[in-house]
C-alpha cells in the first residue's frame, strides 16, 4: 500500500510539474498575475509529492520489501541500515527519483526565497524548472519504474555492491546530484532572462549564490568520490580520469567559469550573452553527465545499442532542452544590450581569460571523454584515451590559468597596468621561487616535476595571502587597523582568498603525491618488515574475522618510527554474502607529511602474502585543499548582498557599479 | 545498467579490488622493472573498463605484464617493445592514443579551440573609440542637467 502510494505521488508529481511549467509561462507571456501566481504552489506541491515518493521508497528498503523489484534487485536483509538507507539511491530507479527530488527542492527553494524577484522572471524560471521535473519524472515513470511489484516475493535480495557499503559513498550521490541539479537553477534564470530580454546586476546577484551552492556540492561530491576511490578500490591513487569522474568533473569546470563570468555581469553590467551562454552549457554538462552514467553507452557502444530504451530516452530530454536552449539562445542572445566597455588588461579581461581557460580545459577533457565513442560509432576502430592524454591537455591548459591567478584580484576594473600588480606579487613570487629552489636542491635526483609543481601551489596561496594582505593594508598600517578592515572586509571577497588558498594547497598535495609516492610490493610472511618513508612496518600476522554481512581475514601491522610504535594497521578483505564478493579494506595511518597506506592481497603459493605499502606524500592536502574551496564557498554565500533583498540592490546598484 | 556507478563497478567486478602487480612478476633489474611499470602504465587492461595493466588484476593484465617484461629482458627498446603488444592487440591497447590523422582531432582540438577562442575574443574586443560611450550628446546632457536640478551638469 505505501508503495502504491509512493507510485502515485510519482505521477501526480508528474502532472504538478507539467502545470507548473505550462500555467506561468503562457501567464508570464499573457501578463496573467493568476496564472503566474501558480508557480510557487506547484513547485512546492511537486516537492512534497515527489519527498511522498521517496519516503515510500525509502520505506521499503529500510523495511526490506522484497515484494518490490527494485528492493530485491538492489537490496539485503543482512545489510547494515545505513546502507538500506543509501540502498535507495544506490541503483539506477533509485537515483532517478533522489534526482527530481533535488530538483524538486532546488524549485521549490526559488518559490519560497524568491519573493524578491520581478514577478515574471519568478515565474518562467520556476516553469522552466518544472519542464526539466516533468521531463525525468516521465523517464522515471515510463522507464525507471522503483515501485514494481514481484509476485510472488523473493525470500531473500540480491544486496548493494559491497564497494557501495561505504560511508563515503552512502552520501557521495546526494551530495553530487545537488550539484548537477543546482545548476539546473542557473539554467532556467538563462532561460527566464532570454525569454524575457533582460539580463542586468539583479539578475547575476540571483544567479550567483544559486551557481556557488551548486559548485560547493560538486566540489564536496567530487572530493568525496575521490576519498572513497582512494581508500576503498585500494589502488592508492585518487583520480583516475575515469569518464565517471569527467562526468561530474566537466560541470565542476564550468560552474566555475560562470561564478567568474557572474562577477563581471554584476559589477560591470558586461559578459551577459556569454554569461547566458555559460550557464546553459554548464547545466547541459550536468545532463550529459547523466545521459553518459545512466545510458550504459560509456561501457560500449554495443552495450548501449542492446537495451536503448533508457539510453534512448534521456538522449531525447538532452536534445530538447540542450537544442532548444542553444536555439532560444541564437535566437534571442542578439537582442540582450552589450554592456560596460573594458581593455584587455583589467579586471574583466582576467576574467575573461579565467574563463577561456576553464572551459578550454573542460573542452580537453569533454573530447578527450567522447573521442572514442565518437570515433568507434563513426568507423569502428577502438581506440582508448587515458590519464597520460588528460594530464597532458588539461594540464596544458590549467598551468597558464593557475600561473594566473593570483594577479586576477589584483588588477583594476576597467583598465589595469602591469606594475602596480607585480608591486603587490614580488615578495610571493621571491617567496615561491625560494621553495622551488629548495625543493629542487634537497632533492636533486627526485623528478623535476615536484619542485616546479608544488612551487606552483605555493604560489597559488601565497598570491592569495598578498591579495589579502594588500587589502587589509597588512604590515602598512598599525595591527588594530588592519584587524578592523579584516572584519569590514566583504564576505565574498575573503570567500576568494580561502577559494584561491584552497585550490593552492589542493595542488601542492596532487604534484607531491604523484612525484613522490614511494610504492613497494613485497610477499611478506609473518613477522617480515619493510622500512617506508622512514617508518618500520611489520606485518604481525591474520586472523579471520565476521561482520554484519561478510567474512573475511584482517591482517595486522606494527608501525614504528625509530624505536616508538605509532600505530597497528588491519588490511581486511571481505567477502560479501551473498555473491562472495570481495573487497579490500587499507590500512591508513594519516599524517602531515603523508598517508601509509598498507593493502593485504592474495595468499601466494608459498604461503606468503602479496602486500602492497604505499607512502602517499603531503596527499592529505587535496581533501583539506577542495574542503577550504567549500568553505570559500560558504563564507562567500554569507555575504550581505546575496541576504538583502534584490530589488533593494538592483536600486542601490547604478552608484555601485562605478567602484 | 542497474548500479549507480557502473563503471566503477565493472572496473573493480572485473578486476578484485587488489592492486595488480604481483611480488612474483617484478625482475630482478631495479632500472628494467622501472622501465616496464612506466610502460604497462601506459597500456590497458583489455577486459576492464579504463584500467592499465599496471592497476588490473585481470588474468589477461598478468599475462601482458608478463609478456612485456620478457619482451624487455630480451633486450627490446621501450618503443618496440609496445609495438609488439600493439601489433597484437591494436591500438586500442595504449591509454595514450598515437597521433595519427585519426587522432589529429583528439589531440589538437583542445589547444585549437583555446588559440581560435582567444584570437576571436582579442580581434572582436570592443574599442572604446568605437562607440560614443565617452561623450555624452547635447539632448543627454539637457536631460541630465534636468534631472539634477542644476543648469550646469
Amino acid at each position: 500500500m505505501i508503495a502504491e502510494t509512493g507510485h502515485f505521488a510519482l505521477i501526480l508529481a508528474l502532472v504538478t510539474a507539467l502545470v507548473q511549467f505550462a500555467l506561468p509561462l503562457y501567464g508570464a507571456h499573457r501578463g496573467e498575475r493568476a496564472l503566474m501566481g501558480a508557480a510557487a504552489p506547484a513547485a512546492l506541491a511537486q516537492f512534497s509529492l515527489i519527498v511522498i515518493a521517496f519516503l515510500a521508497l525509502m520505506h521499503a528498503y529500510v523495511t526490506t520489501d522484497f515484494s518490490l523489484a527494485n528492493v530485491w534487485e538492489n537490496s539485503h536483509s543482512a545489510k547494515p541500515l545505513l546502507y538500506k538507507i543509501s540502498g535507495v539511491w544506490g541503483n539506477h530507479e533509485g537515483s532517478m527519483v533522489l534526482w527530481v527530488l533535488i530538483l524538486a527542492l532546488f524549485g521549490s527553494g526559488v518559490a519560497l526565497f524568491g519573493g524578491n524577484l520581478p514577478l515574471e522572471l519568478k515565474s518562467r524560471v520556476l516553469a522552466i524548472q518544472g519542464s526539466i521535473g516533468a521531463a525525468f519524472l516521465l523517464f522515471i515513470v515510463a522507464t525507471s519504474n522503483p515501485f514494481l511489484r514481484l509476485n510472488p516475493p523473493p525470500i531473500e535480495g540480491n544486496g548493494l555492491n559491497p564497494l557501495l557499503q561505504d560511508p563515503a559513498l552512502a552520501f557521495h550521490p546526494p551530495f553530487l546530484y545537488a550539484g548537477y541539479v543546482g545548476l539546473s537553477i542557473s539554467f532556467s534564470f538563462a532561460i527566464a532572462a532570454l525569454i524575457d530580454g533582460k539580463v542586468d546586476a539583479a539578475w547575476a546577484r540571483w544567479v550567483r549564490p544559486w551557481t556557488l551552492a551548486a559548485w560547493m556540492f560538486l566540489t564536496i561530491g567530487i572530493a568525496m568520490g575521490s576519498w572513497w576511490a582512494y581508500y576503498e578500490l585500494g589502488w592508492g591513487g585518487f583520480w583516475f580520469w575515469d569518464p565517471v569522474e569527467n562526468a561530474s568533473f566537466m560541470p565542476w569546470l564550468v560552474a566555475a567559469a560562470l561564478l567568474h563570468s557572474a562577477i563581471v555581469v554584476e559589477k560591470r553590467n558586461a559578459l551577459k550573452i556569454w554569461t547566458i551562454l555559460l550557464a546553459i552549457l554548464a547545466f547541459s554538462l550536468s545532463l550529459i553527465g547523466t545521459f553518459l552514467v545512466r545510458s550504459g553507452v560509456l561501457t560500449s557502444v554495443h552495450a548501449f545499442a542492446v537495451d536503448p530504451a533508457r539510453g534512448v530516452f534521456i538522449l531525447m530530454i538532452l536534445c530538447v532542452f540542450i537544442g532548444g536552449a542553444l536555439t532560444l539562445f541564437a535566437w534571442r542572445a542578439p537582442m540582450l544590450k552589450a554592456g560596460g566597455l573594458f581593455a584587455p588588461m583589467s579586471r574583466e579581461g582576467g576574467l575573461v581569460v579565467n574563463n577561456l581557460l576553464l572551459c578550454t580545459a573542460c573542452a580537453a577533457v569533454f573530447i578527450g571523454t567522447l573521442y572514442p565513442l565518437a570515433l568507434e560509432t563513426i568507423n569502428g576502430d577502438k581506440i582508448s584515451v587515458g590519464p597520460p592524454y588528460f594530464n597532458f591537455t588539461f594540464g596544458l591548459i590549467m598551468l597558464p590559468l593557475l600561473l594566473l591567478v593570483p594577479a586576477g584580484p589584483l588588477l583594476t576594473w576597467k583598465r589595469a597596468e602591469a606594475w602596480p600588480v607585480i608591486q603587490r606579487l614580488w615578495m610571493a613570487a621571491l617567496a615561491t621561487f625560494a621553495i622551488a629552489m629548495v625543493i629542487l636542491v634537497a632533492t636533486r635526483r627526485g623528478p623535476w616535476l615536484a619542485p616546479f609543481g608544488i612551487a606552483l601551489g605555493f604560489w597559488l596561496v601565497l598570491g592569495a595571502l598578498a591579495e589579502l594582505a594588500e587589502r587589509i593594508a597588512l604590515f602598512k598600517s598599525s595591527f588594530p587597523v588592519s584587524w578592523s578592515r579584516l572584519k569590514g572586509l566583504p564576505r565574498s571577497s575573503l570567500g576568494m582568498t580561502f577559494a584561491h588558498a584552497g585550490l593552492g594547497l589542493a595542488v601542492i598535495g596532487i604534484f607531491a603525491v604523484t612525484t613522490w609516492r614511494e610504492e613497494h610490493i613485497v610477499a611478506m610472511k609473518p613477522g617480515d618488515h619493510l622500512s617506508v618513508a622512514g617508518y618500520d612496518v611489520t606485518f604481525l600476522g591474520e586472523a579471520p574475522m565476521t561482520g554484519p554481512n561478510y567474512t573475511g581475514d584482517a591482517g595486522r601491522f606494527r608501525v614504528m618510527a625509530g624505536n616508538r610504535e605509532v600505530a597497528t594497521l588491519a588490511s581486511e578483505k571481505r567477502r560479501f554474502q551473498p555473491g562472495g564478493q570481495e573487497t579490500t579494506e587499507v590500512g591508513l595511518l594519516q599524517a602531515w607529511s603523508g598517508d601509509l597506506y598498507a593493502v593485504m592481497g592474495d595468499r601466494m603459493n608459498d604461503g606468503t602474502r602479496a602486500m602492497r605499502i604505499y607512502f602517499n606524500p603531503l596527499i592529505s592536502l587535496i581533501w583539506l585543499g577542495t574542503f577550504i574551496m567549500f568553505m570559500g564557498g560558504v563564507i562567500s554565500l554569507t555575504d550581505r548582498r546575496f541576504r538583502v533583498g534584490a530589488p533593494k540592490t538592483a536600486r542601490r546598484l547604478q552608484p555601485a557599479a562605478a567602484e | 545498467m542497474r548500479n549507480l556507478f557502473t563503471a566503477f563497478i565493472l572496473l573493480v567486478a572485473l578486476a578484485s579490488p587488489l592492486r595488480a602487480v604481483q611480488p612474483d612478476e617484478i625482475l630482478p633489474d631495479p632500472a628494467l622493472e622501472e622501465r616496464a611499470r612506466a610502460l604497462s602504465t601506459n597500456l590497458r587492461c583489455l577486459v576492464c573498463q579504463n584500467q592499465s595493466i599496471d592497476d588490473s588484476n585481470a588474468p589477461l593484465a598478468r599475462d601482458l605484464r608478463i609478456l612485456l617484461r620478457e619482451r624487455l629482458k630480451a633486450g627490446d627498446s621501450d618503443d618496440q617493445a609496445v609495438d609488439f603488444i600493439v601489433a597484437r592487440y591494436g591500438d586500442f591497447v595504449l591509454l595514450r592514443p598515437r597521433f595519427t590523422p585519426e587522432t589529429w582531432i583528439l589531440w589538437i582540438g583542445p589547444f585549437v579551440l583555446l588559440l581560435g577562442a582567444g584570437a576571436l575574443l582579442y580581434l572582436r574586443r570592443k574599442r572604446p573609440e568605437e562607440t560614443a560611450e565617452g561623450e555624452l550628446s547635447n539632448e543627454e546632457r539637457a536631460a541630465l542637467a534636468q534631472r539634477l536640478g542644476t543648469d550646469q551638469p
